[in-house]
């Protein structure tokens, strides 16, 4: 894999009077609000480790109060870490000077807020050159940079603007563009469209894939939304409670939750449109045809439907040109049926890389 | 016999249920008793101690030599104590040469350019309208033939604006982005604003004599507070989220705050510069007393004859100045948006109308027109004494009533009871309304008073304080809760408190001298107009505040407009309420000591006194604590509002 962007190990936010004593003592065990009680502390966020490779999506999701926002800003010591290890692109992160993080910050990672954070005083053009003025890029140079950042958010026409006057989605385009005008390798999203109404939500987030494509950035994205994150995440995190339940891709998610709070979360997911043939086939039933049509098992069994309309033989299941299983009619039927008591089929392989 | 024929005798009626469960009662009885039982002790105490441990005025207390004699070690080591020499001395020259400065430089502007400044100003803020009172008000000034003694007022109030501004406004700014330092802070705004503006002219007199220096220094003092307060609250009230997204993107602290905090400060901060000069305005008459150079000087010399006329003129004069730097100011703080052309028009306008003025200097006489100038002192006096004469029935009605049925009495009572007697009804008091640590610092407050040989006067200083907290707080209790319930009154009294809390507070004297001569019914009067409108405002704020959706509630269930009131909004608005009272208490004192000028006596005339004549010095100066110590006291008896709000703010901190 090489050099992880982001690297997180072991990393513990604790807000409270001495809340550095806490972790490795027991208390550090105990649920929030036990510990609230007992020391007066809040744990947000709980021993967390993950890693987000170079141009990935990796989102972080997880219900209010889950510690995910905390922990974004750890990343950039927004909010400082009680403890644990942050390596970006291999550097320690903890490590760094005043200046060292400043430069950080200016040059290499930057974020969008759920609420903006716009200045109302500026126009859009000097929100957006922001993050360049204040590296001391002189007024021309930050202009035209601005501009061109501008036409990408698709606000050209905009620059003169004060941001009361635009609507929130364009507002958060703002936002958007002020972070992307750095030019910087990482960009942290905290739950940006949660403000915004659902059909502009939905744009934007069609403007953050775009943008993955285009200019192909490591991305980590807050958001409490699950379709959302099984719209964008290449991998997920769900978080409760200040930790990272389980780390994976939204198929694994769905396919095999790790305990029961996942397992919940992701019960009304429609399971046929996230699941790939891999979670249904099974070993083809003596004197079956297997003559069938062939699917690589990454399709998702929504996919599969047209294949399966074609013909009345079971679907082979294929990984590498080699026969992992079969798929028939019934199968995916049962696949597509809505789930009532039902407990998850039991995947065939699936490298589960969740940690709790 | 007799009993049998009960005993058989069908039941009567079961006995009805006690209205009240016993326990409840029990405990309503035990909630009453103490009070009650109090009362009736503190009652019986006066009537068994009346006229024993009584502390007379003694002008000869030991104290008041002391303090004479210290002023006298002051003068005589003014220029070799190394203090003095190094530190004192300095900062009078400094302030000073300062007000020199800027005396020097509005004369040299010349009448027309002055006007064309202000105008100029005026447009920069607010368009033409702004620029037109302006330049109207100031020009009213010299048609009112006080150019000159306002130039001189102008000077001293922006010169102490500008330090107060300078120290405030940095100050605000640390105390807004630190909690140690507002924690530091806020007491000491605190007592600096309960603190009657005279108790600190004898100090001040004493450190940098008598003269502009001085003046400048006190306005300063007493403008400081708001410039501090507003900018702390400005610089906290900038959205986290802004700031935060400042910081991420690597900017530093300073970066943050000049292009982030202060910007988005700027707006609430100019509302500080507001306040602070109108603050700094209605020191204008006090300072006189220190020999400030301006129209102050005009106003207490006739003040002191009762000439309403002589007193009124240069009193409008002030207020003028003041309309004037309310609206140029009030309209700064207003944010205004537009492209480059509008910042053109603005700044081209202010450079055609500052530059015209200017112009017109050289070509038109230094002095103010006379032929321009207006005679109104005898017409104005005429009225008053149209009044005085027509209208003596109604006034001097007004003022025996609340003189012989509610001052004597009150303050016979207040001299008349043992020292200790009064201190520990105070300190019962105060600690069953606001909790033990305000009755015990309002006892001592109270014993403070006793050892400064100054209780007779404290006393007769809080009868009339009480007497007119009293019929403030009836009234604006009574307005207010008319505003808050009548969208017409309310329309029709917004204006009128808006004005009124534009006004410098001396300027309440002026009418009330007109309608009922001097004495202490004056000062009440004064006060009344004073703090009035204030105590309205919170009330009807506080009401208006209870949410819209619990009154639709108790209306849906059938409750009357008298039931909404005393069962949802007024029990709902109880910290207004108290924030209200204890507002109108402590502008009540402020506004009473002022009366001294007015002939209401007591502590306020020992400052006055002491600032006169030089044997009166050390009754002065220890008067000044005494006001203090009463103010500090009737604010912590009435600080229950704040006392119990506090534990809150720390949970939520």
């Amino acid at each position: 894999m090489g050099t992880a962007a982001i690297e997180v190990r072991g990393l513990w936010k604790i807000f409270g009077p001495k809340a550095g004593r806490i972790i490795g003592s027991p208390d550090a065990d105990l649920e929030p609000a036990q510990l609230r009680a007992k020391t007066g502390c809040t744990a947000a966020v709980r021993d967390v480790s993950f890693q987000v490779r170079p141009g990935e999506v990796f989102v972080v999701m997880g219900l209010s109060g889950s510690g995910k926002s905390t922990l974004v800003r750890c990343l950039t010591r927004l909010i400082e870490p009680t403890a644990g290890e942050l390596l970006i692109d291999g550097q320690d992160v903890c490590a760094m000077s005043a200046r060292q993080l400043r430069d950080l910050r200016r040059h290499r990672v930057s974020m969008v807020f759920q609420h903006f954070g716009l200045l109302p005083h500026r126009r859009v053009v000097d929100n957006v050159a922001y993050g360049l003025e204040i590296q001391g890029m002189g007024k021309a140079e930050r202009h035209e940079k601005a501009g061109r950042i501008l036409s990408l958010v698709g606000l050209e026409g905009h620059e003169d603007s004060y941001p009361e006057q635009l609507s929130g989605g364009m507002q958060q385009r703002v936002g958007l563009a002020r972070a992307l005008a750095v030019d910087p390798e990482v960009l942290l999203f905290d739950e940006p469209f949660s403000a915004l109404d659902p059909l502009i939500r939905r744009d934007m987030q069609a403007e953050v894939i775009r943008l993955h494509r285009e200019v192909g950035k490591t991305m980590v994205f807050i958001t409490h939304d699950l379709s959302e994150a099984l719209k964008l995440g290449e991998r997920i995190a769900i978080m409760r409670a200040g930790a990272i339940v389980q780390v994976g891709t939204p198929e694994e998610l769905v396919g095999a939750p790790a305990d029961d709070y996942v397992a919940d979360f992701v019960r009304d997911v429609p399971r046929s449109q996230v699941l790939s043939l891999r979670w249904i086939c099974r070993d083809p039933e003596p004197g079956e045809p297997l003559d069938g049509p062939e699917l690589p098992a990454g399709t998702v069994i929504h996919d599969a439907v047209p294949a399966a309309m074609g013909s009345d033989r079971p679907i082979r299941v294929v990984d590498g040109g080699e026969l992992v299983g079969v798929v028939s009619r019934v199968d995916i039927l049962g696949a597509v049926r809505p789930r009532t008591e039902a407990p998850p089929v039991p995947p065939v392989s699936a490298g589960v890389s969740g940690e709790a | 016999m007799v009993s049998a024929p009960v005993r058989t005798a069908p039941p009567p009626m079961p006995p009805p249920a006690p209205p009240v469960p016993g326990p409840a009662r029990a405990r309503r009885l035990v909630r009453w008793a103490g009070p009650a039982a109090g009362v009736v002790a503190v009652v019986a105490l006066y009537a068994a101690f009346r006229g024993t441990a009584v502390l007379p005025h003694d002008d000869d207390a030991a104290l008041f030599h002391w303090l004479n004699d210290a002023r006298d070690w002051v003068d005589a080591n003014r220029n070799s104590s190394p203090i003095f020499l190094y530190v004192v001395n300095y900062i009078r020259l400094g302030v000073a040469e300062l007000y020199t400065l800027v005396q020097g430089g509005l004369v040299a502007l010349g009448w027309p350019g002055l006007i064309g400044l202000a105008a100029g100003l005026g447009w920069l803020a607010g368009g033409w309208r702004i620029a037109l009172v302006a330049a109207a008000g100031f020009a009213g000034v010299g048609v009112l033939g006080f150019w000159e003694a306002s130039v001189d007022t102008l000077a001293l109030t922006l010169s102490a604006v500008t330090l107060s501004l300078l120290i405030g406004i940095p100050l605000g700014i640390w105390a807004g982005r630190s909690a140690r330092v507002r924690r530091i802070v806020t007491p000491v705004l605190d007592v600096m604003q309960i603190m009657p503006t005279f108790s600190y002219l004898s100090p001040i007199l004493l450190l940098f004599l008598i003269g502009p220096a001085s003046a400048t220094i006190a306005t300063m003092i007493y403008a400081m507070p708001p410039a501090i307060r507003i900018t702390a609250l400005a610089v906290q009230r900038v959205p986290g989220v802004t700031v935060e997204a400042s910081e991420s993107l690597g900017a530093t602290g300073l970066q943050t705050l000049l292009k982030v905090r202060l910007p988005l400060a700027l707006n609430t901060i100019m509302l500080g510069v507001n306040q602070t000069i109108a603050a700094a305005l209605s020191m204008v008459p006090l300072v006189a007393l220190i020999a400030a150079p301006g129209l102050g000087v005009d106003l207490i010399r006739a003040l002191a004859r009762v000439n309403v006329g002589a007193a009124l003129v240069p009193g409008v004069a002030i207020v003028l100045i003041a309309i004037v730097l309310d609206r140029v100011t009030r309209s700064a703080a207003r944010r205004r948006e537009g492209g480059r052309r509008a910042r053109a028009v603005r700044w081209g306008g202010f450079a055609v109308l500052t530059a015209a003025g200017i112009a017109l200097t050289p070509a038109l006489a230094t002095e103010f027109p006379e032929q321009w100038q207006v005679q109104v002192v005898r017409p104005i006096n005429d009225v008053v004494d149209w009044i005085e004469g027509h209208w003596y029935v109604f006034t001097g009605f007004l003022n025996d009533t609340v003189a012989y049925g509610l001052l004597n009495p009150l303050q016979d009572v207040l001299t008349s009871a043992p020292w200790w007697l009064v201190t520990a009804a105070v300190l019962a008091f105060a600690w069953r309304v606001s909790g033990p640590a305000a009755g015990l610092v309002a006892a001592a407050c109270l014993v403070g008073v006793a050892a400064l040989h100054l209780w007779e006067h404290g006393m007769e200083t809080l009868t009339i304080v009480l007497v007119a907290s009293l019929i403030t707080i009836a009234v604006g209790l009574a307005l207010g809760v008319a505003a808050a319930r009548s969208r017409w009154f309310a329309a029709g009294l917004r204006p009128v408190l808006d004005a009124a809390q534009t006004m410098p507070s001396f300027s309440y004297l002026l009418p009330a001298v007109a309608l009922f001569s001097n004495g202490r019914f004056t000062a009440i009067v004064a006060s009344l107009i004073y703090a009035v409108p204030v105590v309205a405002r919170l009330v009807e704020d506080g009401l208006r505040a209870v949410p819209a959706t619990v009154i639709e509630a108790a209306r849906s269930a059938g409750s009357t407009d008298r039931q909404v009131l005393w069962k949802v909004q007024l029990p709902m608005a109880r910290n207004s309420l108290l924030l209200a009272a204890n507002q109108g208490i402590v502008m009540t004192l402020a506004m009473v000591v002022i009366g001294a000028l007015v002939g209401a006596g007591a502590l306020g005339y020992d400052v006055v006194a002491g600032i006169a004549q030089q044997e009166d010095y050390g009754k002065g100066f220890a008067a000044g604590v005494a006001l203090v110590l009463l103010g500090v006291m009737l604010d912590r008896i009435t600080q229950g509002a704040n006392g119990r709000r506090s534990p809150h703010k720390k949970r939520n901190a």
